[in-house]
């Protein structure tokens, strides 16, 4: 006799993580293939806060969730000790004052000059537990893609998108293509994530990754520490990517619990059930697949105006580098990188200020000196990673070497009109853009690790960590 | 909101650098008030103009060259748009009177400011830009149609995404259309609360 074969639903295809979470959150498919998409979180800054706070508000519309929406004064406040809301920036003042006034009068969490928890807004997003596995972040700055770190769904956008998503809990979005990068092996030590990144870009292009949502995986990848991967996700903007993006695992959930405005308790149990299916299937499919291994890296570091422009520190300014560029950043063609005299370094950003980030540079500079006519600066990226490098002493090994010891903020990683490393200056910096005059009129920018911009430090010229004794 | 835009002719202004990035489009030291206006005079200022600080303007850059002057085209590169989220450089841009740029291709959140704004950001191959460069001669945008043609008679198509499309030829306003949709976006937050209780917050102002 043969059996009836019962009906079995089809077997479910495999997915990717990116894939995951914007399934499960399209409210509506719109006419002409864009998705209507939940936001959980906004988070707002003061340079262009108030501008979104003050249109929705002109045209008579109200922040839909007010819960879900924070905002932070990083970008231009004051990083000198003892600050106010004065700032080198002129009517920089106005802009705190501004978001000040509106996310009060919008009942939005403000986490102001002074407050305990204030700091960059990639930083704090994650130690204050605001960001979470699964959610979709977004935030008027290019480096909320830091955050995919946490297996979140999280990009930058302009301010009329701002504005849509605290009117209406929700973006018109077309579903980009995805992507994923697999680092293999094992780092070298004094290679870091922002090598990885540097590396990357410089081998695919800073479009290289445009039209896509990055997933970072492989062994390289999951090695690395929480702070690593954000550093890793913070440079998918610098590759013109939507997004970059790694699966959550033990590390994340440990990482996030106990944070202020993470689950508790039951809903901390149920959430983690959650977050453990967050995963990208073995069978799944990228649009694009690119695989580097991370044993071959060196440390990088910038030779141009585009983050593109980026060559292992042991290696000269490329034949094939366009003339514009070299004409900016003062170098020949077959320049070697190492030994180019610097006048400043900078250790900050969102993309290496935390705390692991200033143990690596302290690790070199400690009982060593800053090169004589160097101004170095070290700008945590959180009042609370300030705190912690100070438990640990780490903000001793700074001064003693001849570095400034500021309060958190975006600081010098842009010029607003403000503080600046003087005309023309050269510095090693461990931000992420090398754009010209973004740290100053002129100023010729050198991005890299923490690790090479402490080593530069001491020697006064761009150098390579792995030489330092 | 944006005017509706359907078709444009201009001569395009040749701005063929790759990764022009948002701080050269406008410098932050520009950005001087929390609104959206006055910024046109700020736009490319570190290239336009001679020195950081004032407005002396520099003849060797290609906006100050009175061939372009009426130009609301701009003709670019790779990677236009780079960098900084700053919607200030796509209102900087609008307000001097660029109405769409044609581009190799666009860093994306720019490329979503455009739209926002009533510019439109056309994707073109490397050829058809080195073609449009070499004639200097102006071309017509057509919307509707999806192309770009010269004077000579050349053409070539481009992709936009529907939702784009809709919203420049219309000037509409995203918010609006959205919140047509509110009571089906109550909904779904219902049931996303029951199955991800965790993300909605008790008040944290």
């Amino acid at each position: 006799m043969r059996s009836t074969p019962r009906w079995r639903p089809p077997l479910s295809e495999p997915l990717t993580l990116f894939d995951r979470i914007w399934r499960s959150h399209v409210v509506a498919s719109l006419e002409g293939g864009a998705d209507l998409v939940a936001i959980d979180r906004i988070f707002l800054h003061e340079r262009t806060g108030a501008a979104a706070l003050n249109a929705l508000a002109a045209a008579g519309r109200k922040v839909a969730d007010p819960a879900r929406v924070f905002a932070v004064t990083d970008h231009i406040v004051d990083t000198r000790p003892g600050r106010t809301d004065q700032t080198l920036m002129p009517g920089g003042q106005a802009f705190i004052a501004e978001t000040r006034a509106a996310t009060q009068a919008a009942g939005i969490r403000l986490f102001d000059v002074n407050d305990p928890d204030q700091g960059i807004v990639h930083v704090i997003s994650p130690e204050l537990g605001i960001v979470l596995p699964g959610a979709t972040l977004i935030a008027p700055d290019s480096h909320t893609c830091t955050q995919g770190a946490f297996g979140a769904l999280a990009w930058g956008i302009g301010s009329s998108e701002a504005e849509h998503a605290m009117a209406t809990g929700t973006l018109r979005l077309k579903k980009p293509g995805t992507m994923r990068v697999t680092f293999s092996g094992t780092l070298p030590a004094l290679v870091t994530p922002k090598d990885m990144a540097l590396a990357l870009i410089a081998r695919y292009g800073a479009g290289g990754g445009a039209g896509h949502a990055v997933e970072f995986a492989g062994d390289a990848v999951r090695a690395l520490g929480m702070e690593g991967r954000m550093t890793l996700c913070n440079m998918a903007t610098e590759f013109s990517a939507m997004t970059g993006m790694i699966v959550p695992d033990e590390k994340t959930f440990a990482w996030l619990e106990g944070r202020r405005y993470a689950p508790a308790g039951p809903a901390w149990d149920a959430a983690l059930a959650h977050w453990r299916t967050l995963i990208s299937d073995a069978g799944a499919r990228f649009d694009r697949e690119i695989e580097i291994d991370a044993g071959t890296l060196a440390p990088m570091i910038s030779w141009g105006t585009s983050p593109e422009h980026a060559v292992g520190i042991d290696q000269c300014v490329p034949e094939d580098a366009p003339q514009r560029a070299l004409d900016y950043i003062g170098l020949e063609k077959g320049t070697s990188l190492r030994g180019i005299r610097i006048d400043a370094a900078f250790i900050g950003s969102c993309t290496n200020s935390r705390l692991s980030d200033l143990r690596q540079a302290a690790a070199l500079l400690r009982g060593k000196l800053v090169a004589d006519g160097v101004k170095a600066i070290c700008v945590p990226g959180s009042s609370r990673v300030k705190r912690e490098a100070e438990a640990e002493g780490l903000d001793r090994v700074f001064v003693e070497a001849g570095f400034e010891w500021r309060e958190s903020g975006c600081s010098m990683c842009f010029y607003a009109g403000g503080e600046s490393f003087g005309h023309g200056a050269r510095v090693a910096s461990t931000t992420n853009r090398n754009f010209e005059s973004r740290q100053g009129p002129n100023v010729k920018t050198h991005i890299a690790s923490p690790a090479t911009v402490a080593a530069s430090a001491l020697a006064g010229c761009l150098a390579d960590p792995r030489e330092i004794t | 909101m944006a005017q509706p835009l359907s078709q444009i002719t201009s001569l395009p202004l040749p701005l063929l650098r790759d990764n022009v990035d948002t701080d050269q489009i406008i410098p932050s030291r520009e950005m001087k008030s929390t609104g959206k206006t006055g910024l046109a005079g700020g736009l490319f200022a570190g290239w336009r103009y001679i020195g950081t600080s004032g407005r002396e303007p520099d003849p060797a850059f290609v906006l100050n060259n009175p061939r372009y002057a009426q130009s609301e085209v701009i003709l670019a590169g790779r990677n236009f748009g780079c960098g900084s989220s700053r919607e200030h450089a796509v209102w900087a841009l609008a307000e001097f009177g660029f109405r769409a740029i044609l581009a190799e291709s666009f860093a994306p959140i720019f490329a979503g400011n455009c739209v926002r704004n009533g510019i439109v950001p056309i994707v073109l191959e490397a050829d058809a830009i080195a073609a449009i460069s070499v004639s200097d001669a102006p071309v017509t945008i057509r919307l509707d149609e999806q192309d770009v043609t010269s004077a000579d008679g050349q053409r070539w198509t481009f992709a936009i995404d529907a939702e784009a499309k809709a919203m420049l030829r219309h000037g509409l306003d995203a918010i609006d259309l959205t919140l047509q949709q509110a009571q089906r976006i109550a909904e779904w937050q219902g049931c996303d609360r029951a199955a991800r209780p965790w993300i909605y917050l008790e008040e944290t102002a």
